[in-house]
C-alpha cells in the first residue's frame, strides 16, 4: 500500500519535473555535445583527435631578456589562467572568509544592508564594471590622480597582472562571500558555546568548529570563484591590455577567427581539467567531513 | 560539606528586563542541585552564568572559593550539557567526546582509555565510529554527557536534557543520570521545569520565580512544607484557601475550625492554607467536617480525580473510593495534612480549581509533542528516504 502511494509521488515528481529536464537537457547537455563533437572533428566534420593534441603540443616563441624560447603555447596560456585564477581565488577566500563571518554574527538588519551591499554591483553589466575598473586603474586614472594629491607619486598598474587580479577579484568577490556567508548564518550558536565551554578559545573555536561546519561554503565559494576566473576574457582584454592572453582570450579569438573546431577543443579541455578538479576537491571535502 | 559554587547578590538583566533579582545560593560539593521553575522565572540565566556564557550585572559567582565573574567559560572547571546536545556534527561519537582532551593535548593513549572509559560509562560501546546525526535522541543525549564529564569537571551543568525524551525514556534518563552523579561524585545542577523530575533526582531544589529564589529545600521539604502560594501550586497539586490562624495549632477557613500542627504566627494572622488533594478523606456528609457537591469526576487509573464545590470555591480531591458528580459529600481533613503559609505575593493566585480542566493540561501536552516533533525532524526524512531507495 505504502510503496504503491511512493510510487504515485514519484510519477508526479517526475511530472513536474519534466519541464526543468527539458530545459535542462535543450540548454546544457545539447550545447555540451556539440562541444565535444566540434572538439573531435575537423572542418569537413570526421572525426579526428588533431585539436586536442594541437592544444598540447602548438608552440611559439617568445622574447624576453634571456633570449628567445620555444614554448608550448595553449598549455603556457592554460598556466597563466590557472595562476591568476587560483591568486584571485585565494584572495578572496582570504579576504571573502573573515567577512562573511562577522556579517553572520551581525544583527539581522545589519546582515540584510551588508548582503544588498555586496549584490548591488553584480546588478550592473560585467563590462561596465570593468570599464570602470579601467578608469580607475589608468596611468591617469583616478587611483593615480588621488596618489598624486596626497604627494605619493603615481603607480603604473593598468596592464599589469595586478590589474587583472584586482578585475577579478572585484568581479567574483560576491560569489565567494555568498555562500560561505549561508552556511555560517545557520550554524548553530550552541556548537559555538559547547566548544567554549569544552576549553576552546577563539581560536580553538574557529579552527576545529566554525572551520570544518563551513567547509562546504568554502568550496562552492572556491569553485563560484575559481571558474569564470579561470575562463574569463574580457577582464584580461581590458585591464591587461591584452598582454595576458588567457585560455579564455585564446577561446574567443578562435572563434573569431572562424576556426570553431579547436576553440571547440580549447573549452572541452578546460572543461575535463576543472571536472578533474572539482571531484578531487569534492573528494577532499567528503574525507574532512568523515573524520 | 564544602561549597562549591556560591553566587551572592547576582543580577542580570537583559533588554532592561530584569531576569535574575539578587539571588543567593550556595552549592556543595558532590551534590544534585535541581533549579526548578517555569519558563522564564531565570533558572537558564542562572546556569549560563554559572557556566560563563553569561555575565552577572551585579554581584559575585564564586567558584572554589575564587571569584570567577570574568573568567571566560573555557578556563572553568565546569562543563555543560546542553538542552538540545549540541554535539558537533563533523565528528563521529568518538571524536565528540574526546573534543575537549585533543583540546588540552592530552597523550593519545590516555585520550583512548578516557574516552573509552566514558564510551562505557554511558552505555554506547561499540557506537564510537558512528556519526552521531544517526542516533537517536537516547544515543545524543548519552554523547552530551559523556563529552561533557570526560574532562573531569568539578561542576556538570545540565539545562533541560531530558526534555526533548519520550516519557519512558526520559524516566530511565532520570535514574541514570543519578547513577553516573553518584558514580563520579561530582556536582550536579539541574535545569528543569518538570516538577516530578527534580523532586525524583535531586537532593538540593531550588524553586525559583520571576528571577527570585522562592524556596530551597530537599524534595520532601518542598513539597510537605511550601513556603508560599506559588511552591505549593508549582510542586503537585494543591488545594490553597485564605485562613485565619486563630492561635497555635488552630485555624480557621472554609467557615470551620481545624486543628493543625504549625506554630508561630501572630494571633487572627491571615495566612495561606495548603491541604493537598490526596489528604483529604470522603465520609458521609454528617461526619464531614465541610460538604460539597461533586461536580466532576476523572479516572486516572491508579486514583480518581474529582472536583468538588465548597461554598463556591472548587477543591481537588484524589481519592481510590468512586463517587458520582452532583453527589452530596463530606470532608474530612487530618490536622496533619493541614500546612499553613504566611501571606505572599502570590497569595489568591493559585489553588483554586474552578477554571481547571483535563483538557488545558491536554494542550500543554500537545505543545511539548510539537516540540518533539520539531526535534525528531531528521530522522522522519531520513526514513523516508530510506523507504524512497527501497
Amino acid at each position: 500500500m505504502k510503496k504503491k502511494a511512493s510510487g504515485n509521488l514519484t510519477l508526479i515528481r517526475r511530472l513536474a519535473l519534466a519541464p526543468y529536464s527539458f530545459w535542462a537537457a535543450l540548454f546544457i547537455v545539447v550545447p555540451l555535445i556539440f562541444v565535444a563533437y566540434y572538439a573531435f572533428t575537423d572542418l569537413q566534420f570526421r572525426f579526428t583527435t588533431d585539436n586536442i593534441t594541437r592544444f598540447f603540443t602548438a608552440t611559439s616563441t617568445v622574447a624576453d631578456e634571456t633570449g628567445e624560447h620555444e614554448v608550448r603555447t595553449y598549455v603556457l596560456i592554460f598556466l597563466r589562467s590557472l595562476k591568476l585564477a587560483v591568486i584571485s581565488t585565494v584572495i578572496c577566500l582570504i579576504f571573502g572568509y573573515p567577512f562573511a563571518y562577522l556579517i553572520s554574527k551581525a544583527g539581522a538588519r545589519t546582515q540584510s544592508i551588508l548582503i544588498t551591499l555586496i549584490m548591488i554591483p553584480m546588478w550592473m553589466n560585467f563590462l561596465i564594471r570593468t570599464y570602470a575598473w579601467m578608469t580607475i586603474l589608468q596611468d591617469t586614472g583616478i587611483l593615480n590622480g588621488f596618489l598624486g594629491m596626497l604627494g605619493l607619486g603615481r603607480i603604473h598598474i593598468i596592464g599589469t597582472e595586478s590589474a587583472v587580479v584586482i578585475g577579478m577579484v572585484y568581479d567574483y568577490f560576491p560569489y565567494m562571500i555568498l555562500p560561505i556567508y549561508s552556511v555560517m548564518a545557520k550554524m548553530d550558536v550552541k556548537l559555538l558555546e559547547a566548544a567554549r565551554d569544552l576549553g576552546c578559545n577563539g581560536v580553538g573555536v574557529l579552527r576545529r568548529v566554525i572551520w570544518p561546519l563551513s567547509l562546504p561554503g568554502v568550496i562552492s565559494g572556491v569553485t563560484m570563484v575559481l571558474i569564470p576566473s579561470i575562463s574569463t576574457f574580457y577582464i584580461s582584454q581590458k585591464l591587461g591590455n591584452g598582454k595576458f592572453y588567457l585560455i579564455g582570450d585564446a577561446i574567443e579569438g578562435q572563434y573569431a577567427a572562424n576556426n570553431l573546431h579547436f576553440a571547440a577543443a580549447i573549452a572541452f579541455i578546460l572543461m575535463v581539467i576543472l571536472l578533474i578538479g572539482m571531484a578531487f576537491m569534492q573528494r577532499f571535502a567528503n574525507k574532512r567531513a568523515a573524520v | 560539606m564544602k561549597k562549591i559554587v556560591e553566587l551572592k547578590n547576582v543580577s542580570k538583566s537583559f533588554d532592561g528586563e530584569l531576569v535574575l533579582d539578587h539571588i543567593n545560593l550556595d552549592i556543595y560539593d558532590n551534590e544534585f542541585l535541581t533549579l526548578l521553575g517555569p519558563s522564564g522565572c531565570g533558572k537558564t540565566t542562572t546556569l549560563r552564568i554559572i557556566g560563563g556564557f553569561e555575565t552577572a550585572d551585579e554581584g559575585e559567582v564564586i567558584f572554589m572559593g575564587e571569584e570567577i565573574g570574568d573568567v571566560p567559560p573555557h578556563k572553568r572547571n565546569v562543563n555543560t550539557v546542553f538542552q538540545r546536545y549540541a554535539l558537533f556534527p563533523h565528528l563521529n561519537v568518538f571524536e565528540n567526546v574526546a573534543f575537549p582532551l585533543r583540546e588540552k593535548k592530552v597523550p593519545k593513549a590516555e585520550i583512548e582509555q578516557r574516552v573509552g572509559e566514558m564510551i562505557k560509562l554511558v552505555a554506547l560501546t561499540g557506537f564510537e565510529k558512528r556519526s552521531v546525526t544517526s542516533l537517536s535522541g537516547g544515543q545524543q543525549q548519552r554523547v552530551a554527557i559523556a563529552r561533557a564529564l570526560v574532562g573531569r569537571p568539578k561542576v556538570l551543568l545540565l539545562d533541560e536534557p531530558l526534555a526533548a525524551l519520550d516519557l519512558k525514556l526520559r524516566k530511565d534518563m532520570q535514574q541514570e543520570l543519578k547513577n553516573i552523579q553518584k558514580a563520579t561524585g561530582i556536582t550536579f545542577i539541574f535545569v528543569t521545569h518538570d516538577q516530578e523530575e527534580a523532586l525524583s533526582m535531586s537532593d538540593t531544589v531550588v524553586v525559583m520565580s520571576e528571577g527570585r529564589i522562592q524556596q530551597i529545600g530537599t524534595p520532601i521539604d518542598i513539597y510537605n512544607e511550601p513556603k508560599n502560594a506559588f511552591v505549593a501550586d508549582f510542586i503537585g497539586e494543591s488545594n490553597i484557601l485564605d485562613g485565619v490562624m486563630l492561635r497555635d495549632r488552630k485555624v480557621s477557613f472554609s467557615g470551620h475550625l481545624f486543628d493543625c500542627v504549625d506554630e508561630g504566627f501572630a494571633p487572627r494572622e491571615p495566612v495561606d492554607v495548603v491541604v493537598r488533594p490526596e489528604d483529604v478523606d470522603i465520609v458521609a456528609p454528617e461526619k464531614g467536617m465541610l460538604q460539597g457537591t461533586v461536580t466532576s469526576v476523572t479516572f486516572l487509573g491508579v486514583h480518581y480525580e474529582i472536583i468538588v464545590d465548597i461554598d463556591g470555591f472548587k477543591w481537588m480531591i484524589q481519592t481510590t473510593d468512586f463517587v458520582d458528580v452532583d453527589e452530596h459529600i463530606g470532608l474530612y481533613i487530618e490536622p496533619d495534612a493541614i500546612h499553613i503559609m504566611k501571606k505572599s505575593e502570590y497569595s489568591g493566585m493559585f489553588g483554586d480549581y474552578s477554571s481547571y480542566s483535563m483538557e488545558l493540561d491536554e494542550i500543554g501536552e500537545l505543545e511539548q509533542i510539537e516540540e518533539l516533533g520539531e526535534l525528531t525532524e531528521e530522522p522522519v526524512e531520513e526514513a523516508k528516504e530510506a523507504e524512497s531507495e527501497a
